[in-house]
């Protein structure tokens, strides 16, 4: 059985590269990609659940990283919104002006990219329902919308 | 963050998990079970618990047991709620399990976690009192299994200590039509005013529901096929509550009782209609 007390270094494995890293097992993956990966692009928003400003995706899933103990992550894949250069979502939220102040864009877009990739053929529903998760204050999610559309009608 | 360190520990079987509970406790220590731990770390954030240790029982082979085994159904204490949405194996329990929390949480949240936790919801809850499910749990001495009923209908019954490994049912029970209706007081996602989740099984109506009270309960199984109109048979099932309609802050009795009738309703001729057209 695997104890971790104290500060231990772990390996995690992130935008396709491993690294040690120092946590406490209370350090949430948020905290350690931010303060310890010097990955910025994943935001801190209500740490709480609620925003999803800190999502990350986890063996391709979306994970509020606030959410997330790291040493949960161990022997996962963890991308943040910088091992996601120039993906066909990024380029249609570009396109799309699916942002305003861009606070929440990274976490949209990483929800965005595991939904095309789970569901390249997305009814409304099922868009809706992945985008609830996620709040944009500045109300951009017409555009949203209409940048996941593109991707689905370039597809079909 | 958390502003305080605590233990981790990731048991291989369920009996390690079990025995360092046990050892903690012993040693004065205030341990938690941890699967998804959203509710864990939200709550440690803020300071309303504080515990010395977390035992992640997602690398135990039962928690993670998932399929048919036979004529079962089971879903291990570890799997996701995205993981039994999507399989749509119970469909019943896929549809409850995707109106909780909001679709990147159910990444994290897991069966035992919705069923243990202290938010008293618990809406996987009402799909497998319906099922008549059978709940798999570990304490120190051995694996008990016992229905689901038993433990966790109305008030919980589970030991200090005892960990869920798995839930399992007859899988004829995935066959039967279906229904599950959310309420919420205002967004889409929330917590529920009502939460009712019902099988037709056979021309018999089973019905469970969450939020109507301070507890998930089953109501006691009616008949779908005299003629009575719905809205009697969901008086008859209001006539017997467990305990008075809950009010809080989500809604008051009165607007509670009146959001579970029309839903009750709504759900009873759907039945019917089904079946008319069967």
């Amino acid at each position: 059985m695997l104890k971790l007390s104290g500060k231990t270094v772990i390996t995690l494995n992130v935008n396709g590269s491993a690294h040690e890293v120092a946590v406490r097992p209370a350090d949430t993956l948020l905290e350690v990609l931010r303060n310890r990966l010097g990955l910025t692009g994943t935001k801190i928003g209500c740490e709480n659940g609620d925003c999803g400003a800190c999502t990350v995706l986890v063996d391709g899933w979306p994970i509020k990283s606030c959410l997330m103990l790291a040493v949960e992550g161990v022997g996962r894949t963890i991308t943040t919104i910088e091992g996601l250069s120039n993906t066909p979502v990024q380029n249609a939220f570009a396109n799309f002006s699916a942002f305003q102040c861009g606070f929440c864009t990274p976490g949209f877009i990483m929800v965005c990219h595991s939904l095309l990739m789970h569901h390249p053929n997305p009814d409304d529903y099922t868009i809706e329902s992945w985008l609830q998760s996620n709040i944009c204050r500045c109300t951009s999610y017409q555009e949203i919308s209409a940048a996941v559309r593109s991707l689905i009608s370039a597809d079909a | 963050m958390i502003p305080y360190d605590f233990d981790y520990y990731l048991p291989d079987t369920w009996q390690e998990a079990v025995d360092i509970f046990h050892s903690l406790k012993a040693e004065g220590k205030n341990p938690l079970y941890y699967g998804g731990g959203t509710e864990i770390i939200s709550m440690a954030r803020v300071g309303s618990i504080r515990p010395d240790a977390v035992i992640d029982i997602k690398k135990i082979p039962e928690c993670q047991s998932f399929g048919t085994d036979g004529t079962k159904l089971i879903f291990g204490a570890a799997l996701t709620l995205t993981t039994i949405r999507e399989s749509g194996l119970y469909p019943l329990l896929s549809l409850a399990a995707g109106r909780i929390a909001d679709h990147t949480i159910q990444c994290k949240l897991t069966l035992g976690g919705n069923l243990a936790g202290t938010i008293h919801y618990h809406e996987t809850l009402l799909p497998l009192l319906l099922a008549d499910a059978t709940i798999h749990i570990a304490n120190a001495q051995c694996i008990r299994e016992v229905p689901i009923c038993d433990v966790l209908n109305m008030n919980r019954k589970l030991n200090p200590g005892e960990l869920i490994l798995m839930a399992s049912l007859n899988k004829r029970y995935a066959a039967y039509p279906y229904a599950h209706i959310k309420k919420t007081k205002a967004e889409k996602i929330g917590y529920p005013l009502v939460s009712v989740a019902a099988l037709n099984a056979g021309g018999v109506l089973k019905l469970a529901a969450s939020a109507l009270c301070s507890f998930p309960f089953r109501f006691k199984d009616c008949l779908l096929t005299d003629a009575r109109p719905a809205m009697d048979i969901v008086r008859e099932l209001l006539a017997d509550l467990p305990e008075p309609v809950l009010s809080d802050t989500e809604g008051s009795a009165a607007y509670r009782q009146f959001i579970f009738e029309k839903t009750a309703e709504k759900i009873i001729t759907g039945f019917r209609n089904e079946a008319s057209h069967a």
